[in-house]
């Protein structure tokens, strides 16, 4: 057992902080979506000039060939630092993974140059409006016609949509098979006549994710990644990235918001003037969130041992995405609690605190426990995966 | 960076696991937990002769040398086998004496301790006291005839008090003394623990004369750090609490059928069950956090070791009493043996320093006036 980094991987952290410190271009600009996306982009092409993009990707591909501890510390080092997310998030933590694990020599060669530089933005056609934790009872058919296949169906929730490139789609190919083997597993242009996304207001007023109307839209053969009928193994693996992927950065990010509820804490006064930090009752909910942050650090520190000598996530990131979902939803909840009134405030408002900042926070938090796997449907896998309970289906 | 436990830390593991399976089986538990004075001189012989008596004591005093890590990795095993024994109180009191003991004291009371032939507890906590580090008002008179002190009062919680050589007793100054059980004005007062697998006791101090070589050369700071090992050794039995109660209600619901299937497909059963391994893993991750930091991160020891205390002091019990909901009717009865596990988690939550003490002391860090 050693938790300290070594040597190597030290030095690696430190050529990354100071690589952020002199090149992160700061916060966001709190403009349009285009506005922020067009801002990710320069980013991304930023990232990709310095080798910043696709780091974990082997160097033949185009990637860094870096550890996977050294992808953990640079997406811990970079969320701590407040960098931007990249442009092609969805590109670099789940297409190219795909790609490069299922994909043809062809398909390496041709997709994951533009996707590491941003240059073509992916996003992920999975969920459908009567499809959602049930992945496998998708409705979206491929019918094949000669070279091509024909596709139809509406996809739904694609973060992204509206700038995509490619989508990496999930459609029924063969509907007499068991459902789980009758899936296919696509690279989608999202650039034609068949295709139509329309995004989709969320609760926080804006629009991150999309409805996607797929009407005989057309895919080339050659654009099957996994085979025919192999889509369901070629998703799991995607969401597996997903997961594993997500625990480093979730981790930084807490700890800048717990950061924030303390500083918060001080600031916000009781009756009779003493400082909410000061106070029993919110002191040992603040510990705890504290304790919990630290402890999903150390499960996915365990999850990465363990994911290096096996080579692949297991299902035990379900725990970490779970965790991160609780904890993120338990701190906004408390930051609301502590401004106390003027928690009725929100964005835009004079008189409210810190910008409104928590209310957000607040409202797009409730989306941590059904993005990426419903904490539910993440239960059933732990039931099911880790822990051998017998099947509900 | 590599967190899982090396090839001999595995084999430790394994051992204490197939020994402890093998040696407290239900029925040996129930029979020394309903005993007299809850004592098992012929089990304490055998973990003696495994070296675990001093296991993480140095070899130059007759233990194995080991480090907080291993130990972690035998009180998880103890906690899952819940082993009645006495070897958490003897270990707290050896690593006490290995870091704060005179050479003399430690070949006279540290070198039998680490070979299991004498044991020692540690006489602490004053009636009506927090039972916490800095709070612990008996006062050391100064012995009117020599350079010692005079203890008069009682200590309260002192655990394996039945068939211990000698306490170790904490004044206000911040002190420890060694006070042989036999000495004159000692006297022992059992006291009904809910944990029966853990005895409790009152020992009465009446007069008692502490010779000044008794009286160990440490300071009050030492003896924090052997507090916070102590917190992360019951952390770790409680993390085998909670496995254990965990894996018993894992194949109950495999094996439980209502409605014509096994209670386990049901989302009500399942997710509580994921509940308790998610409380399970993160006690792990904690505890063995704070014991390699015991190891090799002083520093941050104070931190992780509080961490670990506040959260495996809830799991411990938690997933015990999660257990008996999966378990139904049965799990409330004596007949089955969960309750044990409620009560050993119950009872450790509460001793070196509780959840909320524990919370508290993260919270001195993160709410700290200048932290940023």
């Amino acid at each position: 057992m050693d938790l300290t980094l070594s040597p190597s991987e030290e030095g690696f952290r430190d050529e990354v902080a100071t690589w952020l410190r002199a090149n992160n271009p700061g916060p966001e600009p709190e403009g349009s979506l285009d506005e922020v996306m067009q801002f990710r982009g320069e980013w991304q092409r930023k990232l990709h000039a310095a080798g910043w993009a696709g780091i974990s990707w082997p160097k033949e591909y185009g990637g860094r060939g870096a550890t996977m501890i050294e992808q953990a510390i640079f997406t811990g080092e970079a969320a701590a630092q407040e960098a931007p997310s990249p442009a092609n998030v969805l590109g670099l933590a789940m297409g190219g993974p795909v790609v490069i694990a299922h994909g043809t020599e062809a398909q390496k060669a041709r997709y994951l140059e533009p996707i590491l530089t941003g240059e073509e933005i992916w996003c992920q056609g999975f969920s459908e409006p009567e499809s959602g934790s049930d992945l496998a009872s998708l409705k979206t058919r491929a019918v094949k016609d000669g070279d091509e296949w024909v596709v139809t169906g509406q996809k739904v929730w694609t973060t992204f949509a509206q700038y995509a490139k490619w989508c990496m789609l999930v459609a029924r190919t063969d509907p007499d098979a068991p459902r789980h083997q009758g899936l296919t597993y696509f690279l989608m242009d999202m650039e034609q006549d068949g295709v139509e996304a329309k995004p989709l207001v969320q609760i926080t007023g804006e629009g991150e994710f999309n409805e996607v109307f797929i009407n005989e839209a057309r895919i080339p053969d050659e654009n099957v990644v996994g085979g025919v009928g192999n889509g369901w193994g070629v998703a799991i693996t995607t969401l597996m990235n997903e997961r594993a992927g997500l625990a480093f950065g979730a981790i930084a990010q807490i700890h800048n918001s717990l950061s924030r509820l303390a500083n918060l804490a001080r600031e916000v006064r009781e009756e009779g003037g003493s400082s909410v930090a000061d106070d029993a009752y919110f002191r040992q909910k603040i510990a705890q969130l504290f304790i919990e942050a630290e402890t999903m650090r150390l499960n996915a520190y365990r999850g990465l041992t363990k994911t290096m000598e096996s080579g692949i996530p297991g299902p035990e990131g379900s725990l970490g995405k779970w965790q991160w979902a609780d904890i993120n939803q338990d701190l906004t909840e408390l930051a609301l609690e502590i401004e106390g009134a003027w928690a009725t405030l929100g964005r835009g408002s004079e008189a409210a605190v810190a910008n409104g900042a928590w209310q957000y926070n607040f409202l797009r938090s409730r989306a941590n426990s059904i993005e990426g796997g419903t904490t539910d449907i993440l239960k059933n896998i732990i039931a099911e995966r880790v822990l051998g309970l017998p099947r509900m289906r | 960076m590599y967190f899982d436990l090396t090839d001999e830390q595995e084999a430790i593991r394994s051992t204490a696991h197939d020994f402890l399976a093998a040696r407290f089986k239900s029925e040996r538990m129930r029979e020394i937990a309903g005993s007299e004075d809850g004592t098992d001189e012929a089990g304490w012989k055998e973990m003696a002769e495994l070296g675990w008596a001093g296991l993480a004591l140095p070899e130059e005093w007759g233990g194995q040398g080991l480090g907080i890590v291993d130990l972690a990795v035998l009180f998880e095993e103890m906690g899952y086998a819940l082993a009645p024994s006495p070897l958490f109180s003897n270990t707290v009191v050896g690593l006490a004496l290995a870091g704060s003991g005179s050479d003399a004291q430690r070949e006279r009371w540290l070198r039998p301790l680490a070979e299991g032939t004498a044991r020692g507890t540690q006489a602490i906590v004053d009636a009506g006291s927090t039972a916490t580090p800095g709070a612990y008002p008996m006062e050391g008179q100064a012995d009117g005839d020599g350079d010692g002190v005079v203890l008069n009062g009682k200590k309260e919680l002192v655990a394996d008090a039945a068939g211990a050589a000698f306490f170790l007793v904490a004044t206000s100054d911040g002190r420890r003394h060694i006070v042989p059980a036999d000495a004159d004005g000692v006297s022992v007062a059992a006291e009904i623990s809910i944990d029966t697998t853990r005895r409790l006791s009152t020992v009465n101090f009446d007069g008692v004369r502490v010779p000044a070589d008794q009286t160990l050369p440490g300071k009050a700071a030492e003896f924090q750090r052997v507090f916070l090992l102590g917190a992360v050794a019951l952390a770790a039995e409680s993390t085998g609490v909670a496995q254990r109660a965990l894996d018993m209600a894992v194949a109950y619901a495999k094996d439980r059928e209502q409605f014509g299937r096994p209670i386990g497909v049901y989302q009500a059963v399942s997710h509580r069950c994921a509940q308790m391994l998610l409380e399970t893993e993160n006690s792990r991750s904690a505890v063995y956090g704070a014991a390699w930091a015991a190891d090799a991160d002083p520093d941050a020891l104070p931190l992780a070791a509080s961490m670990a205390k506040a959260y495996a002091s809830d799991a411990g019990w938690r997933v015990p009493d999660a257990s008996i909901q999966v378990h139904g009717g049965i799990g409330f009865t004596w007949e089955h043996d969960l309750h044990f596990f409620l009560k050993r988690g119950r009872a450790n939550a509460s001793m070196y320093g509780d959840a909320r003490w524990h919370r508290e002391q993260v919270a001195k860090k993160v709410l700290a006036p200048t932290a940023a």
